[in-house]
């Protein structure tokens, strides 16, 4: 079932929390609404749901517009960040819930329990009460739960925050598993970019209630539209540092570099301030363009080793080297950085 | 809740401090078996002539049996309408926007904390005028309502404790409101239920002043009013016929507080994880 948000906006009072807001998922899609804490995913997803009203703005299941119907009509499987089991039943009864209210018979109802209990590996837990399971298992009920009626649309909101790192690992191909068998087109909600960009088709990054860009994960990582994008996307972080145009060159204080052709060809005028940004895996030993600093940090991952180098500006470049260590901390050293994979940024921050 | 020890020490010392409610409630139950000297503390032969009031009329007072029923009536009348309304409205004042609700809390709570006797004679004008005057059901009526603030109160602080995930839940599976809150809210608060149903009884069986102004004639007499009937009545000085009216007033709720003093205590514990 396709989903489209056309110009969807939600304010709170005199606060508008999201405006004018266009989505469109295609049908057994998985999106990720993610972005920063209050950037208005979770509104967004309770919108969708039908829990918040619309302020403005109309919302398609497929080519049925749910904008005003309440939350019992639209078909929407919700998986909460706290699981919201019904501490009282069983998990059976949990699952089955959304059947009964529906009057469906008890035969149907307890086949299709043990049906979506067996996809997610749970029969030997439909005795059990909320309270005596894991988190693991919890989650599983949950989705359970929301996928036994056969939604037209599954919204989870941070489905994985409130398991544990081993778990969350488990968890996010199950899901994605879980998702592909069902074919139900979905939308994850979430601060963690990690999540979205290895569970997700595409990602939506939001932040102050806009859509900064669609993408898929690669597109979001390699071609960011802006310089908020860039440094949200990508663990260890990107670097930024500011300068100016001169002479076809990037210059800024212990810094200083060609501007490669297509950037100097078109965007960029002499004494304009631009800003660019090197991921950390672009600023290597034997890279060809020259930069020199101090190491300042060292962390090792094991595979791998950060370093923050930083420079005669003050600027700290990350660099990520999965060699072994070559420098120790206070070392001046000279490393390079590929030109072309680096990103440029306008004064408004948006890319060149 | 399961390994719970034994403190001797502090068992000791408890019965100790208690000693003097559980020795006067053991005399009270001796003496109401016994014949007694008004001279001497001590028992001189057994008797059951002080029960005589269960077989036969006390003359003047009616029927004991007629106040039980009366007193039963009333207190589960009154409980079932403070477990209904409380937990209805403190629904409401816990999850619903409406107009008033923050003032409608405050005066909820005023209404708590205001001396009720200072109200019996507006109550009693007001009865007469509705005709509810000397009426089981005008005083079930009054005192339910003396109990409803409280009640609101208690049921409200449960509801608060109930996390608005499991209402959105309920909503998305395709529950009404309605649905929401009898299937998956309420019986979260059953702790909370069951103690303001205890309590409100226990408060319902013990209560005097609302009765005795409200519904004074024998036949809608409670137990209270009952046993100061007795106890003012100037040509009966029959003090283990008192004991044995007092005994026989009091052991329901003793045998009853026995079986629900666990559930009891959560009212005092504001909610419930399962």
């Amino acid at each position: 079932m396709e989903i489209r948000l056309e110009k969807f906006s939600k304010s709170f009072g005199p606060v508008n929390a999201i405006e004018d807001m266009d989505l469109a998922i295609g049908d057994g899609e998985m999106i990720a609404l993610l972005g920063p804490s209050g950037c208005g995913k979770t509104t967004t997803l309770y919108a969708i749901c039908g829990l918040h009203r619309v302020s403005a703005g109309r919302i398609w299941f497929g080519d049925r517009e749910v904008t005003h119907l309440v939350p019992q009509e639209r078909k929407v499987g919700v998986v909460f960040q706290s699981f919201a089991l019904y501490p009282h039943l069983s998990t059976f009864e949990n699952i089955a819930f959304p059947l009964q209210i529906r009057k469906e018979s008890n035969a149907d109802i307890e086949r299709k329990v043990k049906d979506i209990a067996n996809t997610l590996h749970i029969e030997e837990l439909l005795g059990r009460r909320p309270g005596q399971l894991s988190g693991g298992q919890q989650q599983r009920v949950a989705l359970a739960r929301a996928l036994v009626r056969r939604p037209d649309v599954l919204l989870m909101d941070e489905p994985l925050a409130n398991l544990d790192a081993g778990l969350r690992l488990e968890m996010r191909s199950e899901i994605r598993r879980i998702q592909r068998e069902s074919g139900c087109t979905s939308i994850l909600v979430t601060h963690d970019q990690v999540e979205a960009m290895s569970m997700c088709d595409r990602i939506a990054l939001m932040h102050k209630g806009k859509i900064q860009q669609i993408g898929t994960p690669d597109e979001m990582y390699h071609q960011p539209k802006n310089k908020f994008i860039a440094g949200f996307i990508g663990n260890p972080p990107i670097s930024f540092a500011d300068g100016v145009v001169e002479d076809g060159r990037f210059v800024a204080q212990g810094l200083s570099f060609e501007l490669p052709d297509q950037i100097k060809g078109a965007s960029v005028s002499a004494g304009q301030k631009i800003a660019i940004g090197v991921r950390p895996e672009y600023l290597q030993p034997d890279f060809a363009t020259a930069i020199e600093g101090e190491v300042t940090f060292i962390e090792s991952q094991g595979r791998e080793i950060l370093y923050d180098l930083k420079l005669g500006g003050g600027q700290i470049f990350r660099s990520i080297q999965s060699s072994e260590q070559t420098c120790k901390l206070g070392d001046q050293i000279h490393w390079g950085i590929d030109v072309n994979s680096v990103f440029f940024f306008d004064e408004q921050g948006v890319r060149l | 809740m399961d390994d719970r020890k034994t403190n001797w020490p502090l068992t000791l010392f408890l019965l100790i401090v208690s000693a003097p409610i559980l020795i006067m409630y053991v005399w009270l139950f001796i003496d109401s078996v016994s014949e007694i000297n008004i001279e001497s503390i001590w028992p001189e032969k057994f008797t059951l002539r002080n029960w005589r009031f269960l077989t036969e009329e006390i003359p003047g007072h009616g029927s004991v049996w007629t106040a039980t029923l009366n007193t039963t009536i009333f207190a589960t009348s009154v409980v079932a309408i403070v477990v209904v309304l409380s937990s209805t409205a403190g629904y409401a004042l816990s999850r619903l926007k409406f107009p008033f609700r923050a003032p409608f809390l405050g005066i909820v709570l005023l209404l708590h904390s205001f001396p009720s006797v200072t109200l019996i004679i507006s109550i009693f004008l007001m009865l007469r005028m509705i005709g509810l005057y000397d009426t089981l059901v005008g005083v079930i009526l009054v005192k339910a309502a003396l109990e409803l603030p409280f009640g609101i109160w208690i049921m409200k602080g449960f509801y608060d404790t109930v996390p608005w995930e499991i209402e959105m839940a309920g909503l998305q599976d395709g529950a009404s409101r309605f649905q929401v809150w009898y299937k998956l809210v309420l019986p979260q608060i059953m702790p909370g239920v069951a103690a303001l149903a205890i309590f409100s009884f226990m408060a319902g069986w013990s209560e005097f002043v609302l009765p005795l102004i409200l519904a004074p004639s024998s036949d809608t007499r409670l137990l209270s009013v009952y046993l100061a009937g007795l106890i003012i009545d100037d040509y009966l000085s029959d003090f283990g016929l008192f004991k044995a009216v007092g005994l026989f007033y009091v052991v329901p709720v003793m045998i009853f507080y026995l079986f629900t003093q666990d559930k009891l205590m959560n009212i005092y514990g504001g909610g419930t994880k399962g």
